[in-house]
Protein backbone atom coordinates (compact mmCIF):
# COMPACT_ATOMS: atom_id res chain seq x y z
CA UNK A 1 0.00 0.00 0.00
CA UNK A 2 2.77 2.64 1.43
CA UNK A 3 4.52 1.82 -2.20
CA UNK A 4 2.27 2.09 -4.65
CA UNK A 5 1.49 5.71 -3.15
CA UNK A 6 4.88 6.27 -3.60
CA UNK A 7 4.14 5.24 -7.38
CA UNK A 8 1.56 7.55 -7.25
CA UNK A 9 2.99 10.72 -6.02
CA UNK A 10 5.99 10.06 -7.93
CA UNK A 11 4.04 9.69 -11.28
CA UNK A 12 1.87 12.91 -10.14
CA UNK A 13 5.35 14.80 -9.72
CA UNK A 14 6.47 13.55 -13.09
CA UNK A 15 3.59 14.87 -14.76
CA UNK A 16 2.94 17.86 -13.06
CA UNK A 17 7.03 18.43 -13.78
CA UNK A 18 6.55 17.70 -17.69
CA UNK A 19 3.75 20.01 -18.43
CA UNK A 20 6.06 22.73 -16.40
CA UNK A 21 9.01 22.10 -18.59
CA UNK A 22 6.61 21.92 -21.47
CA UNK A 23 5.03 25.42 -21.05
CA UNK A 24 8.68 26.39 -20.18
CA UNK A 25 9.56 25.25 -23.54
CA UNK A 26 6.70 27.15 -25.49
CA UNK A 27 8.46 30.30 -26.61
CA UNK A 28 7.75 33.55 -25.07
CA UNK A 29 8.41 34.73 -28.54
CA UNK A 30 9.37 32.08 -30.89
CA UNK A 31 7.61 31.85 -34.34
CA UNK A 32 3.55 32.38 -34.56
CA UNK A 33 4.01 32.18 -38.60
CA UNK A 34 5.37 28.47 -37.76
CA UNK A 35 3.11 27.73 -36.06
CA UNK A 36 0.06 28.93 -38.20
CA UNK A 37 1.59 26.91 -41.60
CA UNK A 38 2.12 23.98 -39.64
CA UNK A 39 -1.15 23.79 -37.71
CA UNK A 40 -3.38 26.00 -40.60
CA UNK A 41 -5.11 27.16 -37.40
CA UNK A 42 -4.80 30.73 -35.86
CA UNK A 43 -6.71 31.83 -32.43
CA UNK A 44 -7.85 35.36 -32.99
CA UNK A 45 -8.92 37.29 -29.11
CA UNK A 46 -12.11 38.98 -29.37
CA UNK A 47 -14.19 40.88 -27.14
CA UNK A 48 -16.78 40.48 -26.14
CA UNK A 49 -18.65 43.61 -25.92
CA UNK A 50 -15.81 46.48 -26.41
CA UNK A 51 -18.08 48.92 -28.22
CA UNK A 52 -17.55 49.39 -31.91
CA UNK A 53 -14.20 47.93 -31.82
CA UNK A 54 -15.15 44.03 -31.00
CA UNK A 55 -18.04 42.80 -29.53
CA UNK A 56 -19.95 39.65 -29.88
CA UNK A 57 -23.13 39.11 -32.17
CA UNK A 58 -24.18 36.03 -30.08
CA UNK A 59 -23.94 32.62 -30.98
CA UNK A 60 -19.88 32.58 -31.39
CA UNK A 61 -19.93 35.26 -33.93
CA UNK A 62 -18.05 37.91 -33.11
CA UNK A 63 -17.70 41.32 -35.05
CA UNK A 64 -16.33 44.54 -34.88
CA UNK A 65 -13.60 47.50 -36.25
CA UNK A 66 -10.85 45.37 -34.80
CA UNK A 67 -12.26 42.22 -35.41
CA UNK A 68 -12.45 43.19 -39.40
CA UNK A 69 -9.45 44.67 -39.53
CA UNK A 70 -7.57 41.52 -38.16
CA UNK A 71 -9.93 39.33 -40.28
CA UNK A 72 -7.82 41.45 -43.67
CA UNK A 73 -4.40 40.68 -42.34
CA UNK A 74 -5.20 37.14 -41.37
CA UNK A 75 -6.10 36.95 -44.97
CA UNK A 76 -2.73 38.66 -46.17
CA UNK A 77 -0.73 36.23 -43.58
CA UNK A 78 -2.64 33.18 -44.92
CA UNK A 79 -1.43 34.57 -49.03
CA UNK A 80 1.99 34.92 -47.51
CA UNK A 81 2.60 31.68 -46.02
CA UNK A 82 0.88 30.02 -49.33
CA UNK A 83 -1.81 28.00 -47.23
CA UNK A 84 -4.83 26.89 -49.28
CA UNK A 85 -7.00 27.10 -46.15
CA UNK A 86 -6.71 29.24 -42.75
CA UNK A 87 -8.88 28.33 -39.71
CA UNK A 88 -9.51 30.96 -37.63
CA UNK A 89 -10.60 30.45 -33.74
CA UNK A 90 -12.40 33.41 -32.03
CA UNK A 91 -11.18 33.04 -28.69
CA UNK A 92 -13.53 35.62 -26.18
CA UNK A 93 -10.77 37.77 -23.80
CA UNK A 94 -11.65 39.68 -20.68
CA UNK A 95 -9.29 42.97 -19.37
CA UNK A 96 -7.51 40.32 -16.94
CA UNK A 97 -6.78 37.03 -19.28
CA UNK A 98 -6.10 38.88 -22.52
CA UNK A 99 -2.06 39.48 -22.13
CA UNK A 100 -1.57 36.17 -20.25
CA UNK A 101 -3.26 34.31 -23.03
CA UNK A 102 -1.30 36.14 -25.35
CA UNK A 103 1.70 35.28 -23.99
CA UNK A 104 1.53 31.41 -23.63
CA UNK A 105 -0.03 30.91 -27.06
CA UNK A 106 -3.77 30.09 -26.47
CA UNK A 107 -4.34 33.27 -28.60
CA UNK A 108 -2.39 34.53 -31.39
CA UNK A 109 -3.42 37.58 -32.05
CA UNK A 110 -5.40 39.88 -30.01
CA UNK A 111 -8.30 42.10 -32.18
CA UNK A 112 -9.68 44.06 -29.03
CA UNK A 113 -9.55 47.12 -27.26
CA UNK A 114 -6.34 47.24 -25.44
CA UNK A 115 -4.10 50.35 -24.90
CA UNK A 116 -0.95 50.47 -25.86
CA UNK A 117 1.29 51.34 -23.07
CA UNK A 118 4.66 50.93 -22.17
CA UNK A 119 3.79 48.55 -19.20
CA UNK A 120 2.32 46.20 -21.21
CA UNK A 121 4.66 46.01 -24.19
CA UNK A 122 7.64 44.89 -21.15
CA UNK A 123 4.68 41.51 -21.69
CA UNK A 124 3.80 42.12 -25.48
CA UNK A 125 4.54 43.68 -28.64
CA UNK A 126 1.71 45.87 -30.00
CA UNK A 127 0.85 46.29 -33.93
CA UNK A 128 0.80 49.59 -35.35
CA UNK A 129 -1.69 51.90 -33.73
CA UNK A 130 -5.20 51.41 -35.38
CA UNK A 131 -7.45 53.56 -33.00
CA UNK A 132 -6.45 56.57 -30.68
CA UNK A 133 -8.85 56.61 -27.81
CA UNK A 134 -10.00 59.60 -26.34
CA UNK A 135 -11.48 59.12 -22.44
CA UNK A 136 -14.27 61.61 -21.81
CA UNK A 137 -17.57 61.55 -19.59
CA UNK A 138 -21.14 60.75 -20.24
CA UNK A 139 -23.58 62.58 -18.05
CA UNK A 140 -26.96 62.90 -18.07
CA UNK A 141 -28.20 65.54 -20.30
CA UNK A 142 -30.39 67.58 -17.74
CA UNK A 143 -27.35 67.31 -14.65
CA UNK A 144 -25.80 70.59 -16.16
CA UNK A 145 -22.45 69.14 -15.53
CA UNK A 146 -20.01 69.98 -18.30
CA UNK A 147 -16.34 69.81 -17.16
CA UNK A 148 -14.64 67.39 -14.53
CA UNK A 149 -14.30 70.21 -12.55
CA UNK A 150 -17.61 70.38 -11.92
CA UNK A 151 -17.38 66.50 -10.69
CA UNK A 152 -15.85 67.03 -7.31
CA UNK A 153 -17.36 65.01 -4.52
CA UNK A 154 -19.65 63.78 -7.05
CA UNK A 155 -20.07 59.93 -7.61
CA UNK A 156 -18.32 58.95 -11.10
CA UNK A 157 -18.52 55.49 -12.56
CA UNK A 158 -15.95 53.68 -14.24
CA UNK A 159 -15.05 49.88 -14.68
CA UNK A 160 -13.12 47.55 -12.90
CA UNK A 161 -9.89 46.69 -14.70
CA UNK A 162 -10.12 49.48 -16.92
CA UNK A 163 -6.91 52.09 -17.57
CA UNK A 164 -9.78 54.51 -16.71
CA UNK A 165 -9.72 53.54 -12.85
CA UNK A 166 -6.45 54.70 -12.04
CA UNK A 167 -6.38 57.86 -14.47
CA UNK A 168 -8.90 58.92 -12.26
CA UNK A 169 -6.79 58.34 -9.15
CA UNK A 170 -4.05 60.39 -10.82
CA UNK A 171 -6.27 63.06 -11.63
CA UNK A 172 -7.67 63.53 -8.03
CA UNK A 173 -3.91 63.50 -6.55
CA UNK A 174 -2.63 65.68 -9.65
CA UNK A 175 -5.68 68.42 -8.99
CA UNK A 176 -6.24 67.60 -5.74
CA UNK A 177 -10.17 67.12 -6.08
CA UNK A 178 -12.07 64.08 -4.45
CA UNK A 179 -14.68 62.00 -6.26
CA UNK A 180 -16.28 59.24 -4.79
CA UNK A 181 -15.74 56.47 -6.85
CA UNK A 182 -18.21 53.70 -7.70
CA UNK A 183 -17.11 50.72 -9.97
CA UNK A 184 -19.40 48.88 -12.35
CA UNK A 185 -18.29 45.01 -12.70
CA UNK A 186 -18.33 46.00 -16.61
CA UNK A 187 -19.03 48.97 -19.06
CA UNK A 188 -23.15 47.63 -19.39
CA UNK A 189 -22.63 47.71 -15.50
CA UNK A 190 -21.13 50.91 -15.16
CA UNK A 191 -23.28 52.64 -17.12
CA UNK A 192 -26.29 51.03 -15.41
CA UNK A 193 -25.00 52.48 -12.55
CA UNK A 194 -25.22 56.04 -14.08
CA UNK A 195 -28.81 55.44 -15.58
CA UNK A 196 -30.01 54.54 -12.50
CA UNK A 197 -29.00 57.44 -10.56
CA UNK A 198 -26.53 55.37 -8.43
CA UNK A 199 -23.22 57.61 -10.03
CA UNK A 200 -23.55 61.42 -11.33
CA UNK A 201 -21.24 60.53 -14.73
CA UNK A 202 -19.61 57.28 -16.29
CA UNK A 203 -16.15 58.23 -17.35
CA UNK A 204 -14.54 55.89 -20.03
CA UNK A 205 -12.54 55.49 -23.45
CA UNK A 206 -15.48 57.79 -26.15
CA UNK A 207 -16.12 54.85 -28.05
CA UNK A 208 -17.78 52.95 -25.13
CA UNK A 209 -19.31 55.86 -23.31
CA UNK A 210 -21.15 56.28 -27.22
CA UNK A 211 -21.82 52.93 -27.99
CA UNK A 212 -23.30 52.52 -24.75
CA UNK A 213 -25.61 55.26 -25.09
CA UNK A 214 -26.35 53.82 -28.35
CA UNK A 215 -28.13 51.18 -27.17
CA UNK A 216 -29.65 52.45 -24.33
CA UNK A 217 -33.64 52.62 -23.59
CA UNK A 218 -33.31 56.58 -24.23
CA UNK A 219 -30.12 57.87 -26.01
CA UNK A 220 -31.03 61.47 -25.84
CA UNK A 221 -30.99 61.90 -21.78
CA UNK A 222 -27.14 61.46 -22.22
CA UNK A 223 -24.39 63.88 -23.08
CA UNK A 224 -20.10 62.82 -23.83
CA UNK A 225 -19.25 66.12 -22.27
CA UNK A 226 -16.24 67.41 -21.11
CA UNK A 227 -12.15 68.01 -21.77
CA UNK A 228 -10.19 65.20 -23.01
CA UNK A 229 -9.18 63.44 -20.36
CA UNK A 230 -6.50 61.09 -21.66
CA UNK A 231 -5.30 60.28 -25.05
CA UNK A 232 -4.69 56.11 -25.57
CA UNK A 233 -3.88 54.34 -28.61
CA UNK A 234 -5.47 50.99 -28.72
CA UNK A 235 -3.31 48.59 -30.98
CA UNK A 236 -3.56 44.58 -31.59
CA UNK A 237 -1.45 42.62 -29.38
CA UNK A 238 0.98 39.74 -30.60
CA UNK A 239 3.45 37.70 -28.83
CA UNK A 240 6.55 39.79 -28.00
CA UNK A 241 10.32 39.15 -29.83
CA UNK A 242 7.89 37.77 -32.43
CA UNK A 243 8.94 40.45 -35.06
CA UNK A 244 8.51 37.99 -38.40
CA UNK A 245 4.87 37.75 -37.38
CA UNK A 246 4.51 41.88 -36.38
CA UNK A 247 6.15 43.21 -39.97
CA UNK A 248 3.35 40.52 -41.27
CA UNK A 249 0.93 42.10 -39.50
CA UNK A 250 2.26 46.18 -39.38
CA UNK A 251 2.62 45.91 -43.25
CA UNK A 252 -0.89 44.38 -43.60
CA UNK A 253 -2.54 46.89 -41.39
CA UNK A 254 -0.10 49.64 -43.50
CA UNK A 255 -1.37 48.67 -46.73
CA UNK A 256 -4.70 49.08 -45.67
CA UNK A 257 -4.12 52.71 -44.02
CA UNK A 258 -2.54 53.72 -47.09
CA UNK A 259 -5.39 52.08 -49.50
CA UNK A 260 -7.78 53.98 -47.50
CA UNK A 261 -9.33 50.54 -46.61
CA UNK A 262 -8.95 51.26 -42.40
CA UNK A 263 -11.14 54.37 -43.25
CA UNK A 264 -14.15 52.94 -44.65
CA UNK A 265 -13.74 50.12 -42.11
CA UNK A 266 -13.71 52.94 -39.80
CA UNK A 267 -16.68 54.79 -40.97
CA UNK A 268 -18.68 51.12 -41.66
CA UNK A 269 -18.23 50.39 -37.72
CA UNK A 270 -18.35 53.77 -35.87
CA UNK A 271 -20.34 56.04 -38.14
CA UNK A 272 -23.15 53.50 -39.70
CA UNK A 273 -25.95 51.52 -37.94
CA UNK A 274 -24.15 48.28 -36.89
CA UNK A 275 -25.76 44.96 -35.84
CA UNK A 276 -27.23 43.77 -33.57
CA UNK A 277 -29.30 46.63 -32.76
CA UNK A 278 -28.98 48.41 -36.08
CA UNK A 279 -28.53 51.46 -34.03
CA UNK A 280 -25.26 54.08 -35.23
CA UNK A 281 -22.37 54.78 -32.59
CA UNK A 282 -22.10 57.98 -34.21
CA UNK A 283 -18.29 58.98 -33.83
CA UNK A 284 -16.37 60.07 -36.49
CA UNK A 285 -12.96 59.41 -36.64
CA UNK A 286 -11.20 61.83 -34.33
CA UNK A 287 -7.72 63.51 -35.17
CA UNK A 288 -5.84 61.74 -33.41
CA UNK A 289 -6.79 58.56 -34.54
CA UNK A 290 -6.40 60.27 -38.27
CA UNK A 291 -2.73 61.01 -37.64
CA UNK A 292 -1.94 57.59 -36.84
CA UNK A 293 -3.47 56.37 -39.88
CA UNK A 294 -1.46 58.88 -41.72
CA UNK A 295 2.02 58.02 -40.11
CA UNK A 296 1.70 54.58 -38.30
CA UNK A 297 3.79 53.91 -35.56
CA UNK A 298 3.41 51.49 -32.21
CA UNK A 299 4.29 54.65 -29.73
CA UNK A 300 3.05 53.59 -26.34
CA UNK A 301 0.41 56.42 -24.59
CA UNK A 302 3.07 57.57 -22.34
CA UNK A 303 4.32 59.26 -25.99
CA UNK A 304 1.14 60.27 -26.08
CA UNK A 305 0.83 61.98 -23.02
CA UNK A 306 4.06 63.76 -23.41
CA UNK A 307 2.86 65.82 -26.32
CA UNK B 1 8.64 30.22 -13.05
CA UNK B 2 9.77 34.12 -13.69
CA UNK B 3 10.29 36.62 -12.41
CA UNK B 4 9.15 37.55 -9.39
CA UNK B 5 8.78 41.33 -8.64
CA UNK B 6 7.25 41.93 -5.17
CA UNK B 7 8.40 45.30 -4.87
CA UNK B 8 5.20 46.22 -6.99
CA UNK B 9 3.68 46.17 -3.53
CA UNK B 10 5.48 49.41 -2.77
CA UNK B 11 5.07 51.17 -5.84
CA UNK B 12 2.81 54.03 -5.85
CA UNK B 13 -0.58 53.54 -7.33
CA UNK B 14 -0.65 56.82 -9.09
CA UNK B 15 2.99 56.54 -10.52
CA UNK B 16 5.80 54.92 -10.98
CA UNK B 17 7.65 55.73 -7.58
CA UNK B 18 8.89 53.02 -5.36
CA UNK B 19 8.49 54.34 -1.68
CA UNK B 20 10.93 53.43 0.62
CA UNK B 21 9.44 52.45 3.10
CA UNK B 22 6.42 50.66 1.44
CA UNK B 23 3.90 52.58 2.64
CA UNK B 24 2.54 56.27 1.03
CA UNK B 25 3.57 58.85 2.42
CA UNK B 26 1.67 62.54 2.06
CA UNK B 27 -1.28 61.79 0.58
CA UNK B 28 0.20 59.00 -1.58
CA UNK B 29 -1.05 55.42 -1.42
CA UNK B 30 1.01 52.38 -2.32
CA UNK B 31 -0.09 48.95 -3.67
CA UNK B 32 0.62 47.59 0.25
CA UNK B 33 -1.77 50.53 1.25
CA UNK B 34 -4.40 49.63 -0.95
CA UNK B 35 -4.44 46.02 -0.38
CA UNK B 36 -4.63 46.46 3.55
CA UNK B 37 -7.64 48.80 2.91
CA UNK B 38 -9.13 46.58 0.87
CA UNK B 39 -8.23 43.57 3.16
CA UNK B 40 -10.60 45.98 6.04
CA UNK B 41 -13.43 45.92 3.29
CA UNK B 42 -13.51 41.96 3.39
CA UNK B 43 -13.23 41.82 7.20
CA UNK B 44 -15.66 44.10 7.60
CA UNK B 45 -18.26 43.44 4.88
CA UNK B 46 -17.96 39.68 6.26
CA UNK B 47 -18.05 40.05 9.88
CA UNK B 48 -21.05 42.44 9.59
CA UNK B 49 -22.48 39.80 7.60
CA UNK B 50 -21.72 37.07 9.67
CA UNK B 51 -23.58 38.61 12.69
CA UNK B 52 -26.19 39.45 10.92
CA UNK B 53 -26.69 35.35 9.80
CA UNK B 54 -25.91 34.29 12.89
CA UNK B 55 -29.00 36.44 14.56
CA UNK B 56 -31.44 35.60 11.86
CA UNK B 57 -30.49 32.22 11.38
CA UNK B 58 -30.63 31.12 14.91
CA UNK B 59 -34.04 32.71 14.95
CA UNK B 60 -35.34 31.14 11.35
CA UNK B 61 -34.00 27.94 12.88
CA UNK B 62 -35.39 28.10 16.28
CA UNK B 63 -39.11 29.47 14.94
CA UNK B 64 -38.74 26.13 12.62
CA UNK B 65 -38.68 23.58 15.49
CA UNK B 66 -41.47 25.04 17.74
CA UNK B 67 -44.57 23.51 17.87
CA UNK B 68 -46.49 26.55 16.21
CA UNK B 69 -47.51 25.80 12.23
CA UNK B 70 -47.54 29.29 11.36
CA UNK B 71 -43.84 29.90 13.05
CA UNK B 72 -42.47 26.66 11.37
CA UNK B 73 -43.71 28.26 7.72
CA UNK B 74 -42.30 31.78 8.20
CA UNK B 75 -39.12 29.72 9.47
CA UNK B 76 -39.47 27.55 6.07
CA UNK B 77 -40.50 30.37 3.90
CA UNK B 78 -37.74 32.65 4.74
CA UNK B 79 -34.76 29.68 4.70
CA UNK B 80 -36.50 28.32 1.21
CA UNK B 81 -36.28 31.97 -0.27
CA UNK B 82 -32.74 32.56 0.36
CA UNK B 83 -31.73 29.15 -0.14
CA UNK B 84 -32.48 29.09 -3.59
CA UNK B 85 -31.43 31.93 -5.30
CA UNK B 86 -28.02 32.17 -5.80
CA UNK B 87 -25.73 35.17 -4.03
CA UNK B 88 -24.74 37.04 -6.74
CA UNK B 89 -28.16 37.47 -8.27
CA UNK B 90 -29.16 38.09 -4.57
CA UNK B 91 -26.51 40.90 -4.52
CA UNK B 92 -27.93 42.44 -7.58
CA UNK B 93 -31.48 42.28 -6.29
CA UNK B 94 -30.63 44.19 -3.00
CA UNK B 95 -28.41 46.72 -5.29
CA UNK B 96 -30.49 47.54 -8.23
CA UNK B 97 -33.85 46.02 -8.24
CA UNK B 98 -35.12 46.52 -4.40
CA UNK B 99 -34.00 50.21 -4.56
CA UNK B 100 -36.07 50.71 -7.35
CA UNK B 101 -38.98 49.06 -5.70
CA UNK B 102 -38.75 51.00 -2.10
CA UNK B 103 -37.03 53.99 -2.70
CA UNK B 104 -36.08 54.99 0.82
CA UNK B 105 -33.35 52.30 0.68
CA UNK B 106 -31.85 54.45 -2.28
CA UNK B 107 -30.22 55.96 0.36
CA UNK B 108 -28.60 53.55 2.02
CA UNK B 109 -25.09 52.94 1.26
CA UNK B 110 -23.81 50.01 -1.37
CA UNK B 111 -21.59 48.56 1.58
CA UNK B 112 -25.19 47.75 3.92
CA UNK B 113 -26.43 46.46 0.97
CA UNK B 114 -24.12 43.71 0.64
CA UNK B 115 -24.33 43.22 4.45
CA UNK B 116 -28.13 42.11 4.22
CA UNK B 117 -27.42 40.35 1.10
CA UNK B 118 -24.64 38.21 2.40
CA UNK B 119 -26.32 38.10 5.68
CA UNK B 120 -29.50 36.91 4.55
CA UNK B 121 -28.31 34.10 2.10
CA UNK B 122 -26.31 32.65 5.07
CA UNK B 123 -28.71 33.28 7.13
CA UNK B 124 -30.66 30.57 5.18
CA UNK B 125 -28.26 28.12 6.12
CA UNK B 126 -27.75 28.62 9.11
CA UNK B 127 -31.40 27.98 10.15
CA UNK B 128 -30.86 24.94 8.58
CA UNK B 129 -27.99 23.68 10.73
CA UNK B 130 -29.37 25.33 14.03
CA UNK B 131 -32.84 23.43 13.14
CA UNK B 132 -30.54 20.21 12.39
CA UNK B 133 -28.69 20.50 15.76
CA UNK B 134 -32.14 21.33 17.74
CA UNK B 135 -33.59 18.25 16.53
CA UNK B 136 -30.29 15.83 17.36
CA UNK B 137 -31.78 16.33 20.58
CA UNK B 138 -33.84 13.58 22.21
CA UNK B 139 -37.32 14.80 22.35
CA UNK B 140 -37.39 14.01 25.95
CA UNK B 141 -35.63 16.68 26.22
CA UNK B 142 -37.99 19.55 25.98
CA UNK B 143 -41.00 17.52 27.58
CA UNK B 144 -39.19 16.88 30.64
CA UNK B 145 -38.23 20.93 30.46
CA UNK B 146 -42.30 21.40 29.59
CA UNK B 147 -42.97 19.14 32.54
CA UNK B 148 -40.96 20.68 35.06
CA UNK B 149 -42.78 23.93 34.36
CA UNK B 150 -40.59 25.95 32.09
CA UNK B 151 -42.23 27.62 29.63
CA UNK B 152 -41.50 26.81 25.85
CA UNK B 153 -39.21 29.86 25.64
CA UNK B 154 -37.51 29.25 28.59
CA UNK B 155 -36.71 25.50 27.83
CA UNK B 156 -35.22 26.73 24.48
CA UNK B 157 -33.03 29.02 26.73
CA UNK B 158 -32.29 26.74 29.15
CA UNK B 159 -32.25 23.39 28.17
CA UNK B 160 -32.11 23.06 24.67
CA UNK B 161 -30.13 26.00 22.87
CA UNK B 162 -27.02 25.22 25.05
CA UNK B 163 -27.14 21.86 24.06
CA UNK B 164 -27.94 22.17 20.84
CA UNK B 165 -25.22 24.99 19.90
CA UNK B 166 -22.60 22.95 21.01
CA UNK B 167 -23.10 20.68 18.26
CA UNK B 168 -23.69 23.00 15.69
CA UNK B 169 -20.09 24.93 16.19
CA UNK B 170 -18.77 22.68 13.43
CA UNK B 171 -20.92 23.89 10.75
CA UNK B 172 -21.36 26.92 12.05
CA UNK B 173 -17.91 27.35 11.63
CA UNK B 174 -18.02 26.22 8.40
CA UNK B 175 -20.51 28.57 7.40
CA UNK B 176 -17.91 31.88 9.01
CA UNK B 177 -15.62 30.76 6.75
CA UNK B 178 -17.78 30.37 4.00
CA UNK B 179 -18.68 33.99 4.71
CA UNK B 180 -15.53 35.08 4.24
CA UNK B 181 -14.91 33.43 0.67
CA UNK B 182 -18.51 34.95 -0.34
CA UNK B 183 -17.43 38.42 0.56
CA UNK B 184 -15.40 38.17 -2.63
CA UNK B 185 -18.65 38.51 -4.49
CA UNK B 186 -19.62 41.88 -3.36
CA UNK B 187 -16.46 43.37 -6.00
CA UNK B 188 -19.92 43.39 -8.44
CA UNK B 189 -21.52 46.02 -6.62
CA UNK B 190 -18.19 48.59 -6.11
CA UNK B 191 -16.86 47.39 -2.24
CA UNK B 192 -13.19 48.27 -3.02
CA UNK B 193 -12.32 45.02 -1.36
CA UNK B 194 -9.77 42.12 -1.91
CA UNK B 195 -11.23 40.61 -5.19
CA UNK B 196 -11.69 44.12 -6.82
CA UNK B 197 -8.11 44.95 -5.82
CA UNK B 198 -6.81 42.12 -7.09
CA UNK B 199 -8.67 42.55 -10.28
CA UNK B 200 -7.64 46.15 -10.77
CA UNK B 201 -4.34 46.16 -9.25
CA UNK B 202 -3.30 42.93 -11.56
CA UNK B 203 -4.67 45.70 -14.70
CA UNK B 204 -2.35 48.39 -13.31
CA UNK B 205 0.81 46.55 -12.52
CA UNK B 206 0.44 43.84 -14.95
CA UNK B 207 2.11 41.87 -11.91
CA UNK B 208 -0.39 39.18 -11.62
CA UNK B 209 1.13 36.33 -9.88
CA UNK B 210 2.35 38.27 -7.05
CA UNK B 211 -0.75 40.34 -6.84
CA UNK B 212 -3.27 36.97 -6.51
CA UNK B 213 -0.94 35.16 -4.39
CA UNK B 214 -1.11 37.67 -1.93
CA UNK B 215 -4.60 37.95 -2.38
CA UNK B 216 -5.06 34.31 -1.76
CA UNK B 217 -3.13 34.77 1.01
CA UNK B 218 -4.84 37.17 2.97
CA UNK B 219 -8.50 35.04 2.40
CA UNK B 220 -6.58 31.86 3.55
CA UNK B 221 -5.20 33.69 7.02
CA UNK B 222 -8.94 35.79 7.28
CA UNK B 223 -10.64 32.11 6.77
CA UNK B 224 -8.01 29.93 8.89
CA UNK B 225 -8.12 32.41 11.87
CA UNK B 226 -11.93 31.83 12.55
CA UNK B 227 -11.43 28.39 11.89
CA UNK B 228 -9.24 28.59 14.93
CA UNK B 229 -11.05 31.09 16.85
CA UNK B 230 -13.82 28.52 16.70
CA UNK B 231 -11.86 25.76 17.59
CA UNK B 232 -11.08 27.73 20.99
CA UNK B 233 -14.77 28.67 21.64
CA UNK B 234 -15.70 24.79 21.17
CA UNK B 235 -12.99 23.66 23.46
CA UNK B 236 -13.76 26.26 25.86
CA UNK B 237 -17.61 25.74 25.85
CA UNK B 238 -17.48 21.81 26.14
CA UNK B 239 -19.13 20.37 28.69
CA UNK B 240 -18.18 16.63 29.97
CA UNK B 241 -21.09 14.37 29.43
CA UNK B 242 -23.22 16.61 27.38
CA UNK B 243 -24.37 15.35 23.68
CA UNK B 244 -21.36 16.30 21.49
CA UNK B 245 -18.57 16.68 24.27
CA UNK B 246 -15.66 14.21 24.28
Amino acid sequence: MKRSMFVLAAALWAAVGATGAAQAQSPAGGDTLKKIKDSGVVTMGVRESSGGLSFTLGDGKYAGFHVELCESVLNDVKRQLGLAKLEVRYQPVTSQNRIPLVQNGTVDIECGSTTNNATRQKDVAFAVTTYVEEVRIAVKANSGITSIAQLSGKKVATTTGTTSVQLLRKHEKANGVNFEEVFGKDHADSFLLLESGRADAFVMDGQILAGQIAKSKAPADYKIVGEVLSVEPIGIMVRKDDPAFKKAVDDSLVAMMKSGAIAKAYDKWFVQPIPPANKAIGLPASEGTKAAWAGPNDKPAEDYAKK
Amino acid sequence: MANWDWQVFCKSTTGDEVSLRCFGAGGDTTYLDWILSAWGWTLSVALLALIVALVLGSLMGILRTTPHRKLVMLGNAWTELFRNIPLLVQIFLWYHVIPALVPPLKGVPSFMLVVFALGFFTSARISEQVKAGIQALPRGQRYAGLAMGLTLPQTYRYVLLPMAFRIVIPPLTSEAMNIIKNSSAAFAVSIAELTMFAMQAQEETSRGVEIYLAVTGLYFVSAFALNRIALVIETRTRVPGMIGAK
